[in-house]
């Protein structure tokens, strides 16, 4: 961890003493081992570990999902009881979206983010390392209840009054209530910072229309999530008043209305959605472009679909709710405004398709999975505007047709982009390239796998079998082609092709980790600044920030347009550029310095969770935890200060910070 | 350091370097933070308003909201956004014992809108509204509960920030410190406005 560094020039490390901070406490300057990772602030660090956890996560996710569909794949089925089955579903659901999908696209914006505008790191160095351990106790106490008296049982979006006492006696939705709480601070800090990165940090001549996609669609899921979270976090904390604390709020018997909890839930949780689908919108914006050779189409069309997107997401919450009884002038308008939240999605869909179209295509894994997210995703977008017509909705509602739709778009879309961004951007992270040999069996495995599950329940849905039935009986499940027997042991099988697939990668991760083969520095002929750097960048990410006057500012760099033939002609390497910049480095560059805080404030606020199930005692310490935690956090300057280094000597030599081991 | 320093992060703010938008990074992660309490508030906002007719065998809302002493807390606690605005004049101009002085003193009258807070709270449980005795019990105490702990947290900030610029430990652009804590503590009297209009003044 270098805290001054001056890039191309020799260095005599100087061991130097942290100034005090808060009396006793000294700053961590390790720059090996555990105690580097623990507490960094590098946002190329933090990203990683996000990108870990959510892999955890989703293994973790995976597998109660196999357990679901061996559940089901017989009649009566006896591998698990109707209790663990309940805990199943909803701790499937909530690790997938919370724990899964949301942290793996903060893994790429962590990353990406200061690299595509080239900035040196985020806005906030340590509040994002506060959000990364905030998740990660956030996810751990979700988990725990598995082995303290059971999970959440009452679906992911928990509707009270049914998640109340009465019906979910055990500890699980209070862990889940606090969990999630902790998790939705960690996310609203996390997207405070990336707005202001984004908004503040930009590179010079990086105006917001010449920013990389992805770095728009993080923009706007932040935005999202700003605003949406507070609403999800008043739900939850007034379903722990009610069940901790004797509150009424779900008390139907004292008048309470149980549409209070579905609107609250779904004011967050239809922008929710599009938080967990844009940054895969993204991700395929940068893959489709690079690998069709081509500028993507209509860049200022997917730039302002996708913040449209995000804006009528506010707007149509309700058609979750078509069921419940909201009255026809309700009903109407959230259906015209949900058909109308397809026509930004469509041009996004036709912009794509026309990026590709006319270009020289080049099937790499990244390219595949990019295509596969076209597909997919349309497919079920189509479904999901079937949702929107009230009386059609009203058949489907609680049916596996909802489980159809929404995996085709979550699986097919954010998965699928997510696994193209694993491709695309693994050689920047680590250097090296993922066996494109493997990766097609990766893909090829999690198309099929992900059609044969997910597909038969559209028929499923449309023949009646509810989702969240523990068992299904031989007496009902009809007959011939709509057999419901034939179609969940299909879907059943799918899955477990698809887990096939999964493994592939999984394979591919420790086989490319294992190989000594470096990655060439642009291997793909790639468009967007992050690859005007090493692979992997230096902690300082660029040795000079880089002047932006195109969008695809590297693709410019490396193209000149012959006046003759107007075609674009390669005037320079990718490796010659980044050379380049490492002659013309600039010569002092502070970088935000480690710190003890963050890590241990989040451990304070998880006690201050578990108080609300343990007692007051806990929920002491965790304040005290929190407190001391906080102070010290403002006591520091985030960037070590003059007189924590060695006074700088004539003949210029670099300062570093020595690891004390 | 050398003149040729590039600063990073939050450090860029702290010396004034550009951003962007021209705003610091510090004041704008305010104003969105402040941004999505507003989103908090409207939450717990609209739960009352739902609820707050729904009194079960409890007392209801005009029957014991002692109005009177509620305005006199309210203006004690909008008399503290004043002080607020001298406090940062004072930061701006670089006078720190007058800084001191009127953040002291807006602790002080933010201390005593939560004292009042406290005393109403006890005189309605006398009378008989428990957090769980109704709907309205339960959304009344959870939003200006949430209220009374967002000024709790502002008097905590303001009092520290006494202290810290006390001791000279202050990191950061001072005036800017005081600023910020000011713009929070601003948002906390304006939703303080709206929950007294919505909550005592309009009868249910």
């Amino acid at each position: 961890m270098a805290i001054i560094e001056r890039p191309g020039t020799s260095t005599t490390p100087v061991v130097v003493t942290p100034q005090q901070t808060l009396g006793a406490v000294k700053r961590p300057v390790a720059t090996k081992g555990w105690r580097e990772w623990l507490f960094t602030v590098d946002h190329k660090k933090i990203g990683i570990m996000y990108g870990v956890v959510a892999m955890v996560f989703f293994i973790i996710g995976g597998v109660e999902a196999l357990l679901i569909r061996l559940q089901l794949a017989m009649p009566d089925g006896q591998i698990l009881s109707a209790d663990k089955y309940n805990q199943m579903f909803t701790m499937h659901a909530t690790t997938m979206v919370f724990l899964f999908a949301m942290p793996m696209a903060g893994a790429f914006a962590n990353y990406f983010l200061p690299l595509q505008i080239g900035a040196r790191d985020v806005a906030f160095p340590r509040i994002n390392a506060l959000s990364l351990w905030l998740l990660i106790i956030g996810g751990l106490v979700l988990n725990a209840s598995w082995f303290l008296g059971g999970a959440a049982d009452g679906g992911w979006f928990m509707y009270a009054p049914n998640s109340g006492p009465i019906f979910s006696p055990s500890h699980g939705v209070d862990f889940w209530v606090i969990g999630l709480q902790i998790a939705g601070v960690a996310s609203l800090l996390g997207s405070i910072n990336l707005i202001v990165t984004v908004l503040n940090m930009r590179a010079p001549g990086m105006s917001l229309m010449k920013m990389p996609v992805f770095t728009w669609m993080i923009l706007v899921v932040q935005f999202l999530l700003v605003f949406s979270l507070p609403v999800i976090t008043v739900a939850l904390v007034l379903l722990m008043l009610q069940r901790s604390y004797g509150a009424t709020f779900f008390d139907v018997s004292q008048g309470a209305d149980p549409l209070l909890w579905q609107h609250l839930f779904w004011i967050f949780g239809h922008p929710e959605v599009y938080v967990l689908i844009l940054p895969a919108f993204g991700i395929i914006s940068e893959v489709l472009p690079t690998f069709a050779r081509k500028p993507l189409f209509g860049y200022p069309f997917v730039v302002f679909s996708g913040a449209s997107i995000g804006l009528v997401g506010f707007g149509v919450w309700a058609h979750h709710m078509f069921a419940s009884g909201l009255g026809p002038v309700s009903v109407a308008v959230f259906s015209v405004a949900t058909m109308a939240i397809a026509i930004p999605t469509g041009v996004k869909i036709f912009n794509w398709l026309l990026t590709m179209w006319g270009g020289k295509i080049w099937y790499t894994t990244a390219m595949n999975f990019a295509i596969g997210l076209v597909v997919l995703f349309t497919i079920g977008g189509l479904s999901g505007v079937t949702h929107s017509v009230a009386p059609s909705d009203t058949q489907q509602t609680d049916t596996y047709y909802i489980v159809a739709h929404f995996h085709y778009v979550l699986f097919g879309g954010m998965v699928f982009g997510l696994f193209s961004g694993f491709y695309y951007w693994w050689p920047k992270v680590f250097g090296k390239m993922l066996n494109e040999k493997l990766g097609a069996w990766n893909f090829w495995f999690m198309v099929i796998g992900m059609n044969m599950t997910f597909g038969p329940m559209h028929i499923l849905g449309l023949q009646g079998q509810p989702r969240r039935m523990y068992v299904w009986t031989e007496a009902r499940a009809g007959e011939g082609f709509f057999n419901l027997g034939f179609w969940n042991l299909v879907a059943s099988i799918g899955s477990f092709i698809l887990a096939v697939g999964v493994l592939f990668f999984l394979i591919n991760v420790v086989i490319t980790a294992r190989s000594k083969q470096q990655a060439p520095l642009d291997p793909w002929d790639a468009r967007t600044l992050e690859w005007l750097t090493t692979s992997p960048p230096k902690a300082h990410n660029f040795d000079r920030i880089p002047v932006v006057h195109h969008l695809d500012e590297f693709f410019h760099r490396k193209y000149e347009e012959d006046t003759a033939t107007h075609t674009m002609k390669k005037v320079a390497e990718g490796e010659d550029l980044v050379r380049a910049e490492g002659d013309a480095a600039d010569a002092h560059i502070h970088l935000p310095s480690p710190s003890y805080w963050p890590i241990l404030l989040s451990i304070g606020v998880g006690l201050l969770g578990l108080g609300v199930v343990y007692g007051i005692p806990m929920m002491v310490i965790g304040f005290a935890i929190t407190l001391f935690s906080a102070y010290g956090w403002v006591l520091e300057p985030s960037v070590a200060e003059e007189i924590d280094f060695e006074p700088s000597d004539n003949d210029g030599n670099t300062k570093e910070i020595a690891p004390l081991g | 350091m050398a003149e040729t320093a590039t600063h990073t992060a939050d450090h860029a703010s702290e010396h004034g370097h550009e951003t962007s938008t021209g705003l610091t990074n510090n004041k704008l992660a305010m104003w969105l933070f402040l941004g999505s309490e507003c989103l908090l508030f409207g939450g717990l906002i609209s739960t009352y308003m739902l609820y707050r007719g729904r009194v079960s065998d409890g007392p209801h809302p005009m029957a014991i909201f002692d109005i009177p002493f509620t305005s006199v807390s309210s203006f004690v606690l909008l008399m503290s956004s004043l002080t607020m605005v001298l406090a940062v004049s004072s930061a701006q101009r670089g006078d720190d014992s007058r800084t001191n002085l009127w953040l002291t003193i807006t602790a002080v009258l933010g201390a005593t809108f939560v004292g009042g807070q406290v005393y109403e709270f006890t005189a309605f449980i006398r009378e008989g509204l428990g957090f769980s005795t109704s709907l309205f019990g339960s959304s009344f105490y959870t939003l200006t509960g949430f209220h009374g702990i967002h000024v709790s947290v502002g008097v905590l900030m303001l009092l520290s920030t006494v202290g810290i610029i006390r001791k000279n430990k202050i990191t950061g652009n001072k005036a800017e410190v005081v600023e910020l804590v000011g713009l929070y503590w601003h948002f906390v009297d304006v939703v303080w406005i709206i929950i007294f209009t919505l909550v005592y003044l309009i009868p249910s």
